[in-house]
């Protein structure tokens, strides 16, 4: 098993680098694949693929709700569409689009969702995606990705567009985070990955939170606490297997992630423990409030979101 | 095998009256739904599926087909009722429609396996994106085929109409071939009164389009019209198609309360008799 010694910043880099990477390459192998832009090409990832493939880049301008439906009948006529935007304009604007044209009709269609959580920074709330994985995860077929670093936004995206069927919404950052893991430890959409096992106490994160997740076990075993750590890069299929062991084997779960703590990877894993094996659980995440502008350092701390804040929930097992 | 088609007006306006007795026999059974914008749709969807469209009703998804997009899912009647005339499925099948298990949805399903359902809809101005994606992808794979989509004038409301009308001409669209059924009335009563929309053809042709008018209730008029929209220009095409909600049935034509209305069983014969004395 690894230590959590193995797990090391190997050059901080953007999730949305790791997404335009997996598009590009996922894109390269097979023609089906069509990008969809929404004006925010660069910021978005897009960039890569729409210089490398231009007439599979299909220019649709600032209009989120026409972009989805084009997606779903590019779909529907075989095409592989990736959408990607802002998450906050990808899954609550054009939810409706979602729901009916894509969920609804049961097509793979690729949503990208950026500029998640607060660590945006100083664009400030409107621009920061809190609420789109409980938006997203409440549909019915809608797988939901949400990966740890670059390297592993790089193999999810891939995994999305090749592995995944019907649709898909995968969500990354905006700002460069530590990147730390490899591309040996691939993804499997639907399978967490355990990388501490500790019997203690369990801290379940996802994006841009399982680094933080890391740095507080550290914290942890310094003052002599164990702690599991499991990446939950998939929130839909949520990997009840591995949460219901967590719970049984070490009585008491913690979720983070960079979401409001209703509807998310908090209420996902909560869904499973209570109906399975019910252990005290505390959720962290944004506290039912907006964002607001900053350093990302700086908002992170002030809405709970460090290693420091996971830890401090770790000292309340005692 | 393509369906049967024909460009005999006296014909396609007796296949007309078969579909739109269909529609007032199947919503009568069903208890529910649209009746009005079913029968005023039912010259244009006959025009459709016995003269302009190619297509295999034996092999509904036969990839040199042309696609009909129906945006306005509450219609889903006089499609589901055109269908199993074009020989899609048995007419008999009509009679399980909005019931529990059947494959003719309220609002049209793909899920449920019906033939010649192109698209699961029902939310209003959604259509008309995913045919923009449908004939951008026929553009890509340099088919020819064309891609039809009705919607309501109502329907215009919605803002991502407008969204996709400009991405159809950006790119050059003329495989997309947009029918709006202009009835002019909507539930809360006539459209002008409830969101003006004219001058429509205006706000279509400032869009890019080619804008094209006619009787939707008026067969020669929607033959020549349907014939006109398929001479490639470059551009999308839109029909605006003025019909009259509740169409062959005397005692209802006009009339916005029956666009969520259907009719008693008592009422059935007397409506099918009109459909039959007005032809």
């Amino acid at each position: 098993m690894q230590q959590l010694s193995d797990y090391r910043n190997r050059g901080s880099k953007p999730t949305k680098t790791g997404f335009g990477e997996g598009l590009l390459e996922a894109g390269t192998r097979d023609h089906r694949v069509i990008c969809l832009g929404a004006d925010i090409t660069t910021s978005v990832g897009c960039n890569f693929f729409a210089e490398a493939f231009p007439k599979r880049f299909i220019s649709l301008g600032i209009a989120e709700q026409n972009c989805i439906g084009v997606a779903a009948g590019l779909a529907l006529e075989g095409k592989i569409p990736v959408f990607s935007t802002y998450g906050v304009f990808a899954a609550l604007r054009a939810a409706d689009q979602i729901r009916v044209s894509v969920c609804y009709n049961d097509l793979h269609v690729v949503i990208g969702g950026a500029h998640a959580g607060v660590s945006v920074g100083p664009d400030g709330a409107t621009h920061q995606a809190l609420e789109d994985i409980a938006m997203m995860r409440v549909l019915p077929g809608m797988t939901v990705l949400s990966p740890c670093d670059a390297t592993q936004a790089k193999l999810a995206t891939v995994a999305a567009i090749e592995q995944c069927r019907g649709p898909v919404y995968i969500r990354f950052g905006r700002e460069a985070m530590p990147d730390f893991t490899t591309t040996e430890m691939g993804v499997e959409p639907g399978k967490s990955q355990l990388l501490l096992a500790g019997k203690d106490l369990t801290i379940i994160a996802t994006g841009h939170l399982v680094w933080e997740a890391l740095e507080a076990a550290k914290i942890l075993e310094q003052e002599g606490i164990g702690a599991r750590v499991i990446n939950m890069h998939t929130i839909k299929p949520v990997d009840a297997d591995a949460i219901i062991l967590a719970a049984k084997e070490t009585g008491y779960i913690i979720t983070a992630e960079e979401h409001q703590v209703t509807g998310g990877l908090g209420s996902a894993v909560a869904e499973v423990v209570v109906q399975n094996f019910p252990v005290p659980m505390k959720m962290i995440g944004m506290p039912d409030h907006f964002g607001e502008s900053g350093e990302p350092r700086q908002l992170m701390k002030k809405y709970g979101l460090t290693a420091e804040c996971i830890a401090e929930a770790g000292r309340r097992k005692k | 095998m393509p369906a049967t088609k024909t460009a005999d007006p006296q014909q396609l306006r007796h296949i007309a009256a078969e579909i739109r007795k269909s529609v007032v026999t199947s919503l009568a059974e069903a208890g529910s739904g649209h009746l009005g914008g079913s029968l005023g749709l039912s010259d244009i969807f006959t025009a459709l599926y016995f003269s302009a469209l190619s297509h295999q009703p034996d092999n509904p998804t036969w990839p040199g087909r042309d696609r009909l997009i129906l945006s306005i899912g509450h219609v889903a009647p006089v499609l589901y009722a055109t269908l199993a005339h074009a020989g899609y499925f048995p007419v008999e099948e009509l009679t399980t429609l909005r019931k529990l298990g059947s494959r003719l949805q309220g609002h049209p399903g793909r899920d449920h396996g019906l033939p010649g359902i192109e698209l699961s809809a029902g939310s209003l101005g959604q259509g008309l994106s995913v045919a923009v994606g449908m004939a951008l992808a026929a553009k890509l794979d340099n088919k020819s085929h064309r891609i039809y989509t009705i919607h309501g004038d109502g329907e215009l409301q919605e803002g991502s109409i407008w969204e996709s009308a400009m991405a159809a001409s950006h790119h050059n669209l003329d495989n997309l071939i947009a029918i709006v059924d202009r009835n002019g009335v909507q539930i809360d009563g006539f459209t002008e009164d409830v969101m003006k929309l004219e001058p429509l053809g205006a706000k279509w042709e400032s869009f890019g389009w080619r804008v094209l008018h006619c009787d939707g209730n008026n067969m020669e008029h929607l033959l020549e019209t349907l014939s006109r929209a398929s001479e490639s220009i470059n551009k999308p095409t839109v029909i605006i198609a003025k019909t009259v909600m509740g169409k062959g049935i005397r005692d209802i034509e006009g009339d916005y309360r029956w666009h969520g209305k259907v009719p008693t069983k008592e009422q059935v014969p007397g409506f099918l008799e009109q459909i039959d004395s007005g032809q």
